[in-house]
């Protein structure tokens, strides 16, 4: 299994799909109020990227039924937009989408308070956020896998949180899970070593409780004792000039999120 | 969209799990039969590479010989 190594004019392509992924993102993030459904936030996206080149990935993914997951409070990832699913002032919802443009792949995710939240849940999207921070950091050639990995891992284990090892970020280019997988913890020094042109989607997922996770049908996965989760995606390069964010305007710098 | 992990379990329907989905199926003709049930092969593509024979057919008993066309998967 091979990792692929993405020429210049490519990572231009990532970049295009890309913007649109920041775009909606972006959209969603601020449009996101109590009393909404999850379903209001699909239907959103859908007018978003109208008109916009190429198409959603998640939809028909393995026969995922929509373009976003939506993923709420204790739901981890791949949580299904639903009409049912009404948003509350205090909860946390995790925004996740992708775009395939021109045959190639970005891949983002955010996870937004609604109102007033507790401060140890703001404590843990703060967490979360910045361990992403840290693992692009380390998206530079010649680093390995593991020094991505173990910038998560040390930074939540730190503050008191945990990883969750049933999901991982991925590789990303003309498929939207390639090789390799890259979990959320790992060794300094261990791994594929990182060379320029790679392109990853890099995702720390972390629980504010322990790490173990519970599927619900065969989609949402949800943290086992209750807690909730955090989700901070993005889709980043390793380039010649260090660590390229695919999935946010070139001249936006600062926090990943 | 995170990617499920099965670590050590099996059965995964992956697009990229499963070597026996992804593999490249070439024609090559049999050189020489190895110890170990290896055998060198060449390509249709000129290229020599060492090949096993796949468990199903060991399983059988099928003796492959110098000369064989065989198909290989890369």
């Amino acid at each position: 299994m091979a990792i692929y190594l993405r020429s210049a004019e490519e990572l231009e392509k990532m970049h295009r799909a890309g913007l649109i992924v920041y775009d909606v993102l972006t959209a969603l993030r601020s449009a996101v109020k109590p009393g909404m459904t999850t379903m209001d936030l699909e239907k959103l996206a859908e007018e978003k990227i109208a008109g916009r080149p190429g198409h959603a990935a998640f939809k028909g993914y393995r026969g995922y039924p929509c373009m976003l997951c939506t993923s709420v409070n204790s739901e981890i990832v791949h949580g299904i937009p639903s009409p049912k699913r009404k948003l509350c002032e205090g909860d946390i919802v995790s925004i996740d989408f992708g775009m395939e443009v021109d045959g190639y792949y970005a891949d983002s995710a955010v996870t937004v308070p609604l109102g007033q939240i507790r401060p140890e849940v703001q404590k843990l999207l703060d967490v979360t956020r910045e361990s992403l921070d840290r693992a692009i950091e380390k998206m530079r050639d010649g680093n390995r896998l593991g020094d991505v990995g173990h910038a998560v891992q040390s930074w939540v284990e730190q503050n008191g949180f945990s990883v969750v090892r049933e999901f991982v970020g991925h590789g990303i280019g003309t498929r939207m899970h390639d090789e390799p997988n890259l979990p959320n913890y790992g060794e300094e020094g261990r791994g594929a070593r990182l060379q320029e042109g790679m392109v990853i989607a890099i995702e720390p997922m972390v629980n504010a409780g322990r790490p173990e996770v519970r599927m619900r049908g065969e989609w949402v996965a949800e943290t086992a004792d209750g807690s909730p989760s955090a989700h901070f995606e993005h889709t980043v390069a390793v380039t010649a000039n260090g660590p390229w964010i695919l999935t946010r305007p070139k001249e936006q710098t600062g926090p990943s999120w | 969209m995170a990617k499920g992990f099965e670590d050590k379990k099996k059965g995964d329907k992956g697009d990229s799990g499963n070597p026996k989905e992804d593999a490249i199926e070439v024609m090559a003709t049999v050189i020489e039969p190895l110890p170990n049930a290896m055998f060198r092969v060449e390509l249709e593509n000129k290229h020599q590479v060492l090949a096993h024979v796949s468990g199903k057919m060991r399983k059988n008993f099928i003796r492959i010989l110098a000369g064989d066309k065989v198909a290989v998967e890369l």
